[in-house]
């Protein structure tokens, strides 16, 4: 029975924002071509996703089984899919264009032989064409696939996930996974900070190198502290010491997509842009009325960083009492 | 944001240093309503303002650039934008040695102090230098380093800050509109951008490296090119991160391999013009989206760098364990003579040109075209060489400005010698006797674009004649002959047959003639057909901006000859002043008419064999202008002369040049003729006579009394600049004098006899003292050559009065050593009597 | 321990990305070329790798010949050798340029042995395929993670024989954290490491050393199953903003915290 399969790549049990987007990507594409969604889930927890994952539409969730599954492991995950797609010959197999959906969509593509389109934004009703990301969305492609079973994963953001429920009935498949790829399992984590995340922040408060100094970011901390976001940054600023490169907004940095995105000091390079374009509002501030971040911000303070971040911090302070 | 405007008095296009320094000028000078706009964001809109090397070596041969350069280097000091670092320029090679000789001369004339300094003195200023490789120093404590954006910021907040100016970055120029003026002419009217059309009383292109492609909308010109300068940041180097500040040691340039080391922070940036010429044409300069970097920071292409990294190594060995960090290829201007475009351009009134000015003159340069603006010429100095109009038609096109570009780029560190021709962009316009000349072996000098024979080596046997000889020193002795001297002398006992054709030779025509010519000069000018009057033209402050003959050749006609290098600059001021009521007509005759100069105490001999008109001083007097045959063809003969012996200036049409040419020629067989180059009409001939010449004696910052050329009355028709002369006139005697001085011994501490070339070298008093006037002019040499007939090394300069009188002992620096010298007088060394312009 | 870091040339990102007429190649007229930047900082391990354990690191890219100033630059940091697979024409999709890479691959630790650890770059700055890497490792049999910002050699172990390579990712809360088994292949992400730049002397030396070119095939077989084509390029489509401006100055903090009470933040 064929099928649009989307791989869950959740973390022992956790689905992330990403795969639910997939899932409402993968509703449409399968509405074109009238066929239901599946899922495909393996790994520790993976029993745990079948409700979530039955909201966003699935029809079946395939539980992929095998004494050599459990916490994340690319190349077991990988060859597991491989299984799945053989046993069910799904039309499509899609994942979210993450660090995880590229890797598992990747080693799927690799062993099963088959091309696949990493991080479209828009696909054909029959999906032999669509339009990918390059440059980390500063461009795109138009491409054309031509396979049997198709293989794709949407850039992140593109859509907003949006709940679609479905039977999200479980079916076990037994799969085989060489005992050698246990090698690539996750082996050990270390947790650096508890909650939110740059990528998941609903507030992040970015400063560009018009900062200044390593120091000079404090009270950016202080503003993005009272608001309970995270604090980015600028290329600038990473190249020149004053952030870890972990709080590089950008292409070459984190992808964020909040509520709110407040860059101090930012000119925006399209380097930075496309880090920051998935945000839902932008607040620009800066001295210069004509930076490219001021005018492609929603809205705008032109105003010295300095001098304007620690005003705000107070204005929310004294508003909270 | 501010709402853009439609209107404006004064537009000026870019806000790099320049564009910034100027809108701060003009407001100073009271100028109201500018606008600036960048197509770039600010503070650094991308052009070679933000990542020039900023620093400010204040020692160039040029006075122009030395001046403006100290200048500018003030201006930065009275903003607080400047560091003196000093800096060191070594010497690998001996002839460098002598360069930097030449360098200790132009500091003394420009009063900029300045030090040799031996290796191990060097390596006490600079510890990580290798000493062993350099044969020593010129240490100027003076040179500075300079923030550029932040000045260009300061400059345009002042004008903001008194509400004369709006500022609009990020808006780019579409196109420069204009409207039709009188006498054919156009001007300008408006500023298209891609935020709106503002129209405009005056426009100013200050783009920088993109002024060309601004100035082309408008149809004109502002010949430079993009061209590229290598740059590397290595880092970081702990003796340099110890100083904790952003330059402690001095900057060196290492002329050699035409390279400098300057400190930046921890830091050092090397920089190099060693490199091959790369040049860019402005459309292919990315915009500063497009960029990586800003669009004048284009990609480093490393290949080129390499060679001077390895002699970089060489200098300073740390170097080569130091990171590169950051490397561009930046982008400057470079124009087909190494000099500025500044001025109102040729083509477009009212347009005008604050472009090819790097970081180091910006605030100078600016200050020169508000003023020009302003007061019609500019004060702070004479722009003659920067002046935009100096250009031909043949020098505006993109072929010449990049084979001159390509030809001077690695000239920039180069040991140039003032005479020096060029190689490439010969023979672009030549005279009707090019192939004759070219048989007589004529060596060629370029004037501007004209070919002229310097001397004839068919004139060889002349040296042997007169007993002459090579000069004893290379430099000396370079782009120079034994012939020249040979030529002079025969002239002076025969005759010499000059092609003179590089002469620009204007006509104005109609009711308005007459007095438009009068308008023009400071001498009366129409005393009837047939006359002529030799005279100064001022500009509104009454110093000289033109020196040239005129004539009246008809009821209603006046020619004006004028030399190959002003042809462009009298042309501008001319059409500038043209009456708006189009009662005269303009005409350049100059590829229609050709001339001849004959002069010796021969010439009447010889031409009279040709012709029955009277040539007796009598019926010829000087300064008559006659149309007479001369074998046939129908000639202008003009009595004067440049040379100091009888003879005239020949003018006829340009297709018959060469016939008349051979029947001279024919004609002087038995007398002497010989033809004669330009190294006797310009140097010998005309030093001996102390004849001024403009853009050498004669600039704006002197005026005809000083340069000794006011006559006993002035006339009463008005002209430009006489109130300004009148005033000078009653301030009595001046304060300085355009003298001639001779050299009483021209032997060097090595027994070796030494020439100066007229490069602005010091004259100085017995007591070795430099000497400046009131108003801040230095005495120094403006021409220098060798009077054969004198049997001595002339100089001509201004001198302050109470060095002018005849036989005050002085000296002069040449090449770092002091000849001793004596004041000849404001008269000539040869024949002050003249009696053999007359033929006596 | 034997390394090979594979490499991109792209153009250098940082500026608006300009397509060509023919809207098939990014127009690069204006661009310098670099190191893709997260290969750039599996040179930098590469280098670091070496510098501590010994042995040596090859560069290798595939591309048109102008790959070769890449290749140097990567010697000028400290890599020793260099290899250029040459493309001879337009670049090849991901499974033909896995392919090919594999024989190249193939080739090199024919001659002078296996190589320890392959790094790759986490993707191309330019096309971002997210693929090649895995696709090589897949096909040599190697264990490979991609999205690496950490790597290290378990204590006591060289990163030769059958050794272990440690190897972080970055995640949201912090690092999941593997160890492979070598022979074995790392995509790496910016971030790793400050890549350094080279020095004077390492950029002359780089211009001495030896290019080796490996003329290799795809395997024929590589789009049995399919394959993807680039029909054309284009500019995602720019969202016209109108920009409210707040205020000037600090006098503008209550506009902004009514904004940020209004979308709900505070």
């Amino acid at each position: 029975m064929s099928a649009v399969l989307v791989v869950i790549e959740h973390d022992r049990g956790h689905v992330p924002e990403a795969t639910l987007e997939a899932l409402t990507s993968a509703r449409s594409i399968a509405g074109g071509l009238g066929l239901p969604v599946h899922a495909a889930a393996m790994g520790e927890g993976a029993e745990m996703v079948a409700s979530q994952v039955g909201e966003y539409g699935a029809e079946v969730i395939h539980h992929l089984t095998s004494p050599n599954l459990g916490d994340y492991n690319p190349e077991a995950w990988g060859q597991a899919l491989v299984g799945c797609v053989s046993s069910e010959s799904p039309a499509v197999v899609m994942a979210s264009g993450t660090d995880r959906g590229n890797e598992l969509m990747a080693q799927l593509a690799a062993r099963a032989g088959l091309p696949f389109v990493a991080n479209c934004v828009d696909v054909a009703p029959d999906v032999s064409s669509m339009t990918r990301s390059q440059w980390g969305g500063a461009l795109h492609e138009e491409a054309t696939l031509d396979a049997e079973i198709k293989l794709i994963s949407m850039a992140p953001h593109t859509v907003e996930a949006s709940p679609g429920p479905a039977a999200g009935r479980v079916d076990e498949i037994a799969v085989d996974v060489d005992d050698s790829l246990v090698r690539s399992v996750i082996r050990d984590r270390v947790v650096l900070s508890e909650g939110i995340t740059l990528s998941t922040a609903p507030v992040v408060v970015s400063g560009g190198r018009a900062v200044g100094s390593e120091e000079a970011f404090a009270p950016l901390e202080a503003l993005a502290e009272e608001l309970g976001g995270k604090v980015g940054c600028s290329r600038a600023v990473t190249n020149n010491g004053w952030r870890p490169h972990a709080d590089q907004v950008g292409q070459t940095g984190t992808r964020i997509a909040p509520t709110i995105y407040i860059a101090t000091g930012i000119s925006g390079a399209t380097q930075h842009w496309v880090g920051a374009m998935g945000s839902k509002n932008i607040l620009a501030i800066n001295t210069d009325p004509e930076a490219n971040m001021v005018t492609k911000a929603g809205w705008a303070v032109i105003a010295d960083l300095h001098e304007m971040v620690p005003a705000i911090t107070e204005e929310v302070k004294r508003r909270k009492g | 944001m501010s709402d853009f405007p439609t209107k404006a008095n004064v537009v000026v296009i870019g806000a790099g240093i320049v564009g910034s320094c100027l809108v701060g000028h003009l407001s100073r000078l009271g100028w109201e309503d500018i606008v600036l706009i960048d197509k770039g964001p600010l503070p650094n809109p991308g052009g070679s303002t933000g990542h020039a090397s900023n620093f400010i070596f204040p020692v160039d041969h040029n006075k122009e650039m030395a001046l403006l350069g100290v200048q500018s280097a003030n201006q930065y000091r009275d903003l607080d934008r400047s560091v003196d670092s000093g800096g060191i320029e070594v010497a690998r090679t001996q002839e460098r040695m002598d360069e930097l000789n030449r360098r200790m001369t132009s500091a003394t004339a420009w009063g900029v102090e300045a030090e040799l300094l031996t290796p191990a003195q060097v390596k006490e200023l600079v510890p990580f230098i290798n000493e062993e490789i350099i044969l020593g120093g010129f240490h100027c404590p003076t040179v500075s380093v300079v923030d550029s954006l932040d000045t260009g910021t300061l400059f345009r907040n002042e004008a903001m800050e008194k509400g004369v100016l709006q500022v609009f970055a990020n808006t780019e120029v579409e196109d420069v509109e204009t409207v039709d003026a009188p006498n054919g002419q156009k001007k300008v009217s408006a500023v298209v951008t891609d935020r709106g059309r503002i129209e405009a009383n005056y426009v100013v292109v200050a783009c920088g490296v993109w002024s060309n492609r601004v100035a082309n909308m408008a149809g004109a010109t502002i010949p430079l090119v993009p061209a590229v300068h290598q740059m590397a940041d290595v880092g970081p180097m702990d003796v340099l991160a110890e100083t904790n500040t952003e330059i402690a040691y001095p900057i060196v340039r290492d002329m050699d391999t035409f390279c400098y080391e300057r400190q930046a922070a921890g830091s050092m940036e090397v920089g190099s013009y060693g490199h091959r010429a790369i040049l860019h044409h402005p459309d292919d300069i990315p915009s500063n989206e497009e960029a990586a970097l800003t669009p004048t920071e284009m990609p480093f292409t490393q290949d080129d760098f390499d060679p001077q990294m390895e002699t970089a190594i060489e200098l300073m060995d740390m170097l080569g364990d130091a990171e590169i960090k950051y490397a561009i290829n930046g982008l400057l201007s470079l124009t087909p003579d190494a000099m500025p475009c500044l001025g109102e351009t040729v083509e477009v009134n009212n347009l005008w040109s604050a472009a090819a000015v790097w970081v180091k003159e910006g605030p100078g340069m600016a200050q020169v075209v508000a003023e020009w603006m302003t007061y019609g010429y500019p004060r702070v100095i004479d722009p003659h060489a920067s002046d935009l109009a100096r250009f031909y038609p043949e020098e505006r096109g993109d072929d010449h400005i990049w084979a001159r570009a390509d030809e001077h780029f690695i000239k920039t560190y180069g040991i140039v010698h003032p005479q020096e021709q060029w190689e490439g962009r010969r023979n672009l316009v030549q005279s009707p006797y090019f192939s004759r000349q070219e048989e007589l072996g004529a060596m060629f000098f370029q004037a501007r674009v004209w070919e002229r024979a310097q001397w004839y080596d068919s004139n060889a046997d002349l040296v042997e004649r007169y007993g002459l000889s090579e000069r004893e020193v290379e430099w000396d002795n370079r782009w120079w002959s034994p012939i020249i001297n040979g030529e002079h002398l025969n002239m002076r006992e025969n005759a010499g047959l000059f092609d003179l054709s590089a002469f620009q030779v204007f006509e104005l025509s109609g009711p308005g003639a007459l007095d438009f010519a009068e308008y023009l000069a400071v001498n009366k000018v129409c005393k009837g057909v047939g006359t002529s009057a030799y005279t100064p033209w001022l500009n509104a402050d009454g110093g000289f901006h033109s020196d040239l003959t005129m004539m009246q050749t008809g009821e209603d006609v006046v020619r004006i000859v004028t030399g190959a290098f002003d042809g462009g600059r009298d042309e501008h001021w001319i059409k500038k002043h043209l009456p708006e009521d189009e009662s005269v007509t303009f005409k350049n005759l100059t590829m229609s008419t050709t001339t001849l100069g004959l002069w010796g105490p021969n010439a009447e001999a010889i031409l009279s064999q040709l012709t029955d008109a009277d040539l007796s001083f009598a019926g010829n007097p000087y300064g008559s202008v006659t149309n007479v045959e001369i074998a046939g063809v129908a000639c202008t003969l003009f009595r004067v002369s440049y040379v100091g012996d009888t003879g005239w200036e020949i003018y006829t049409g340009w297709d018959n040049g060469p016939a008349l040419w051979d029947a001279i020629m024919d004609a002087g067989k038995d007398h002497g003729l010989r033809p004669t180059g330009m190294g006797v009409y310009a140097v010998t001939g005309r030093i001996e006579k102390g004849y001024r010449l403009m853009g050498a004696e004669l600039e704006s910052e002197y005026n005809p009394i000083e340069a000794g050329l006011a006559r006993p009355k002035v006339k009463a028709a008005d002209f430009i600049g006489k109130e300004a002369y009148l005033a000078a006139r009653e301030a009595g005697d001046p304060e300085s004098h355009c003298v001639t001085l001779v050299v009483d011994d021209n032997v060097d501490s090595q027994g070796r006899q030494r020439w100066m070339q007229g490069g602005n070298e010091p004259i100085l008093n017995a007591d070795g003292e430099r000497l400046v006037d009131s108003h801040g002019r230095v005495s120094r040499v403006t021409t220098a050559g060798y009077g054969p007939s004198v049997g001595k090394n002339l100089l001509l300069g201004y001198v302050p009065a109470e060095y002018a009188a005849p036989g005050t002992k002085m000296q002069v620096m040449y090449m770092n050593e002091l000849f001793p010298c004596t004041v000849v007088g404001t008269g000539s060394a040869f024949d002050p009597e003249n009696t053999r312009l007359k033929g006596e | 321990m034997r390394i090979l870091a594979l490499v991109k040339r792209v153009p250098a990102p940082g500026a608006r990305i300009n397509i060509t007429e023919d809207e098939q190649h990014v127009d690069d007229k204006n661009l310098g070329h670099a190191i893709s930047p997260h290969e750039e900082c599996g040179v930098e391990a590469a280098v670091q790798l070496i510098e501590q354990y010994g042995g040596d690191a090859t560069v290798m890219s595939m591309g048109a010949d102008v790959s070769e100033e890449q290749l140097r630059a990567a010697v000028s940091v400290g890599i020793s050798k260099m290899v250029l697979v040459p493309t001879n024409g337009s670049p090849k999709d991901p499974q033909a340029t896995a392919s090919a890479l594999v024989a190249a691959i193939r080739e090199l630790e024919e001659q002078d042995g296996v190589f320890d650890l392959i790094i790759f770059g986490n993707e191309s700055a330019d096309q971002g395929g997210f693929q090649v890497g895995i696709r090589v490792a897949h096909e040599l049999g190697r264990a490979m993670v991609n999205g690496i910002k950490g790597l290290e050699i378990p204590d006591g172990q060289d990163g030769s024989g059958d050794g272990h390579i440690v190897a972080r990712r970055e995640v949201d809360a912090g690092f999941e954290v593997y160890e492979l088994p070598l022979p074995a292949c790392v995509g790496v992400k910016e971030g790793i490491n400050l890549p350094r730049y080279p020095t004077m002397k390492g950029r002359l030396a780089s211009k001495k050393a030896e290019l080796v070119s490996l003329a290799v095939e795809a395997d024929a077989d590589a789009h049995a199953n399919g394959r993807q084509a680039q029909t054309r390029l284009k500019s995602p489509p720019e969202t016209a903003t109108e920009t409210v401006i707040l205020g000037d100055g600090v006098d503008a903090a209550p506009a902004v915290v009514d904004l940020l009470e209004e979308l709900g933040v505070l």
